[in-house]
């Protein structure tokens, strides 16, 4: 069911992939010496793979390699008319031959982003390869200029939406949101590949195969600027996870609350719609959102935060934020941790129950809090891990669920604790 | 620049009069007016960038590129006047006598690199296929001109004025010598742009730069990560510390010490900065010894010093987890042994030791030897030294003992804020929030001290 799309994926590109080695088959291959540098450019491409931020997978080199082959017109004065088939099929051997080494490394071979960009070459190989050697259009440069341009950039785009199809598909998240993460994260390197694409095709008129080899050095140099910025990425979201641990350690809060409650907030967050980065404050917030408990010198027993004074709330509130502030970069983080407790409206209104409830029903935002999104979030997350903790027991967490539903509108946000609900329906699902 | 004396400003005024002069003789006759607009176009958005990416080995400004390929289009004189185009760069901060020095240096570099690649038998104009590889001889001799004129003119203002800023002069001529290679490298592109130019016109400069601006994006987005995360991984190690007031900036400071031994030594790159988080995270693990007894007067039980001798297995276990830090798990989980094997938790001996652990170990004793405890006053820097000498082969690595007391006797040594030794100082522990509301118990004894031995009650 989850991977639905991922398999409709893989087999469109498998059909695709066996129609075009049937057409090579039958027409006979063409340039062979082309194909074979082409060949090899993809599969050093797909050798050297990059995985950006949020667990996305790219080979900026390879695919720009396969694009500029698709969008060839000419190489020297030797015009290239190779069919859309024999661009495909170079294309998927290069790309298994370059995915062979990681699967011999016990790495897993990432098809998914393979047929991605598979079907993205293909698409514009179909537009493109029957024009390619048209008169009109090789000759009026500003056409074809345009014409390489626009494919180019739409290939890039393919890969951007149908990405994002995918995840809507696994991770729940909106089509829009993820559609606009996704642009954010892939288009500046997108916009590199189809320019080294379009710069491929273009040069190897001026200098022949020899264009593979120089505009491929660009593009690895934006692509170790990227390994790095995802590399630091990475290791930041691991440092604070591990640090977020020392909670733990100390016995101030039970073990793997910390982990639980952040994971619970992102799939809440993602089922409201957040965007990623806001998404990853949200997560960072969560990790540390008890890290304030380190200024006690004596941990509360149980770690259980709801069961203490509403004044002691606070003040562990105000001590996190505290530490979280001196790192003076994740502000926002800091302001999500020390609201973390606020209730979702004001006790000026506890005194009307019913009106407040009914106002709170209704999503009426009129007199909240005005905590950020992130800190309901948490409290509703925290709150719901402090009833349940680790127990994966499906009537435990409806009750704890249920729990909470009665105290929306004074206590918790009531869109957090609906979202709340349906993530923990979902677990229960897979649980049972 | 500031304040020049006599001969800086003459030798500036020179460079600025040769500029001048290139750039009223001419002859302006037959030039590719369109190549210099969009050429000097991408001089000035390039050069109008707020700040240049100055990231390890990647370090380039697009102009250098974009002169080159005029000195093949348009020849020595189109290739000063797109020089001259950094003088409309719109960025602030340089002063006048900056930007227009800089403008002179860019516009005679072009002009000797357009010369050069004359004098070698290159052509001005549109390259085509048989152009090369003919081509490549006399534009390589155009990059190494304009680099050697750059660094050269630039090696001479930092020279005349190195009296005033002696460091930064110093830092500026080992940054060079690195950049020289890569300047090349990059001058390179220019000789693509020349080439595209014939098939895909005035959009050729914006296909070839477009994967090194994307590639600029992404540095920038790392070098900003990488200040988040230095800013974190500190804020959350004070937060650590907040338990004991008496190691306020310990952590810091071990890490500074870590990092002062390992130059010393010769390391570099990457293992350098796994020890400086090494150092920060050391003691992560102390969270986990209850605090009545990390902060408990007088002698421990056989049962509160196991407890505390778990600390660095402790701290292992939390930061296990973090990637890049391989070697740095090592280091934290040794950090208490002895090179006599007498130590924790495995005991092992001698080269048994991590490296990373035997350089913790040293920056760690120095540091708590230094630092005030509610048992004993701080000690002074000499005294800590001569101690680590008594104690250098049997519980310190002579070698890095060695090391420390030359990096010390050097450079000084920062010990934590609120000593009264230490007048002025205080840069490296940070004050946090008032130290009242910590400072419950007075009479704390740091029973991580690795300078004093533990007291252990069936001794």
């Amino acid at each position: 069911m989850r991977d639905s799309g991922q398999l409709l994926l893989v087999t469109a590109a498998g059909m695709v992939l066996v129609a075009s080695v049937a057409q090579t088959a039958v027409a006979g291959p063409r340039d062979v010496r082309i194909a074979v540098a082409f060949g090899a450019l993809i599969a050093f491409g797909e050798l050297l793979r990059l995985n950006l931020p949020g667990d996305r997978e790219s080979a900026p080199v390879g695919f720009a390699g396969a694009l500029g082959y698709a969008l060839l017109i000419r190489v020297g004065a030797h015009p290239v008319d190779d069919a859309a088939g024999q661009v495909v099929t170079v294309t998927a051997i290069g790309m298994i031959a370059g995915a062979l080494p990681h699967l011999a490394a016990g790495r897993p071979a990432r098809v998914r982003g393979m047929a991605l960009r598979l079907l993205s070459v293909a698409c514009v190989a179909l537009v493109f390869r029957p024009i390619a050697g048209n008169a009109d259009v090789v000759k009026n440069w500003g056409l074809a200029f345009s014409l390489m341009t626009s494919l180019a950039v739409a290939a890039v785009l393919l890969e951007v939406v149908l990405t994002a199809v995918l995840r809507v598909d696994e991770q729940r998240a909106r089509f829009r949101v993820a559609l606009v993460d996704e642009m954010r994260v892939q288009l500046p390197l997108g916009a590199a590949v189809a320019a080294s694409a379009l710069l491929i095709a273009f040069a190897a008129e001026v200098m022949g195969l020899a264009a593979l080899a120089v505009f491929t050095a660009p593009l690895l140099v934006t692509q170790v600027a990227f390994r790095r910025y995802a590399g630091i990425r990475a290791t930041y979201l691991q440092t604070v996870r591990a640090l977020a641990k020392v909670t733990e350690i100390g016995g101030y809060v039970e073990v793997g609350h910390s982990e639980r409650v952040s994971k619970l907030a992102v799939a809440i967050g993602r089922e409201l719609g957040i965007h990623e980065p806001e998404l990853l404050e949200l997560e960072y917030a969560a990790l540390m959102h008890d890290i304030g408990q380190l200024s006690l010198r004596d941990p509360i027993p149980g770690g259980a935060t709801v069961l203490v004074s509403r004044q002691d709330q606070r003040r562990i509130a105000e001590l996190g934020a505290d530490v979280i502030q001196q790192a003076r970069v994740l502000g926002s983080v800091a302001e999500i941790v020390r609201r973390q407790n606020e209730p979702y409206r004001e006790t000026d209104t506890a005194s009307l129950p019913g009106a407040a409830w009914e106002q709170g029903a209704a999503g009426q935002h009129g007199r909240a809090s005005g905590s950020p999104l992130g800190s309901r979030i948490i409290k509703a997350a925290n709150a719901f891990d402090d009833l349940v903790g680790s127990s994966l027991d499906p009537v435990r967490a409806a009750a704890a669920v249920q729990r909470l539903r009665l105290d929306t509108g004074s206590e918790y946000d009531p869109g957090a604790v609906e979202a709340l609900s349906r993530v923990v329906a979902r677990r229960s699902l897979i649980h049972l | 620049m500031g304040k020049l004396s006599r001969v800086a400003l003459l030798y500036v005024t020179a460079v600025v009069a040769a500029a001048v002069a290139v750039l009223v003789r001419g002859p302006f006759t037959g030039l590719g007016w369109s190549y210099i607009a969009v050429l000097g176009a991408l001089v000035i958005i390039s050069e109008s960038r707020a700040t240049q990416l100055r990231q390890g080995r990647l370090s380039w400004s697009p102009s250098s590129t974009a002169m080159l390929a005029s000195v093949v289009l348009v020849g020595p004189v189109g290739a000063a006047l797109v020089g001259a185009c950094t003088a409309v760069a719109l960025r602030r901060g340089p002063s006048v006598l900056q930007r227009v020095f800089n403008t002179a240096m860019h516009v005679l570099s072009a002009y000797l690199a357009g010369r050069a690649y004359l004098a070698l038998g290159g052509h001005v104009g549109l390259p085509d296929a048989s152009s090369f590889p003919r081509i490549i001889w006399p534009f390589a001799g155009a990059a190494v001109t304009q680099v050697a004129v750059n660094h050269g003119l630039l090696g001479g203002v930092l020279w005349l004025t190195r009296d005033a800023e002696p460091a930064s002069a110093h830092a500026g001529v080992g940054l060079s010598a690195r950049l020289q290679l890569s300047d090349l490298g990059y001058g390179a592109f220019g000789l693509l742009i020349a080439a595209l130019w014939r098939v895909v016109g005035p959009f050729a400069p914006v296909l070839v730069l477009i994967p090194f601006i994307v590639a600029r994006w992404a540095m920038a987005q790392f070098a900003e990560q990488q200040r988040a995360y230095e800013a974190t991984m500190g804020a959350l190690c004070q937060a650590v510390e907040t338990k004991d007031f008496y190691t306020r900036g310990h952590s810091e400071r071990v890490s500074r010490g870590s990092v002062m031994i390992a130059r010393e030594i010769g390391m570099r790159g990457a293992r350098l900065e796994a020890l400086r988080y090494a150092g920060m995270l050391h003691d992560v693990g102390k969270l986990g010894v209850p605090t009545k007894v990390l902060q408990k007067t007088g002698k421990l039980t056989e049962e509160e010093y196991q407890a505390i001798q778990l600390h660095p297995m402790q701290g292992l276990a939390i930061v296990r987890e973090i990637g890049f830090l391989d070697e740095a798990l090592a280091g934290i989980m040794h950090h208490h042994e002895r090179i006599d094997g007498r130590g924790y938790p495995t005991g092992l001996a001698g080269d048994e030791i991590p490296e990373f652990a035997r350089v913790l170990a040293v920056a760690d004793a120095f540091d708590s030897m230094t630092s005030t405890r509610s048992y004993r006053g701080a000690r002074p820097v000499e005294e800590a030294i001569a101690e680590l000498g008594k104690w250098s082969g049997t519980q310190f690595d002579p070698a890095f003992v060695a090391a420390f007391v030359a990096a010390i006797r050097r450079e000084g040594w920062q010990r934590s804020a609120g000593e009264p030794a230490a007048a002025g100082g205080g840069l490296g522990a940070p004050s946090t929030a008032g130290p009242q509301d910590e400072r419950s118990a007075p009479a704390v004894q740091d029973r991580d001290d690795p300078a004093a031995p533990q007291r252990v009650d069936s001794q």
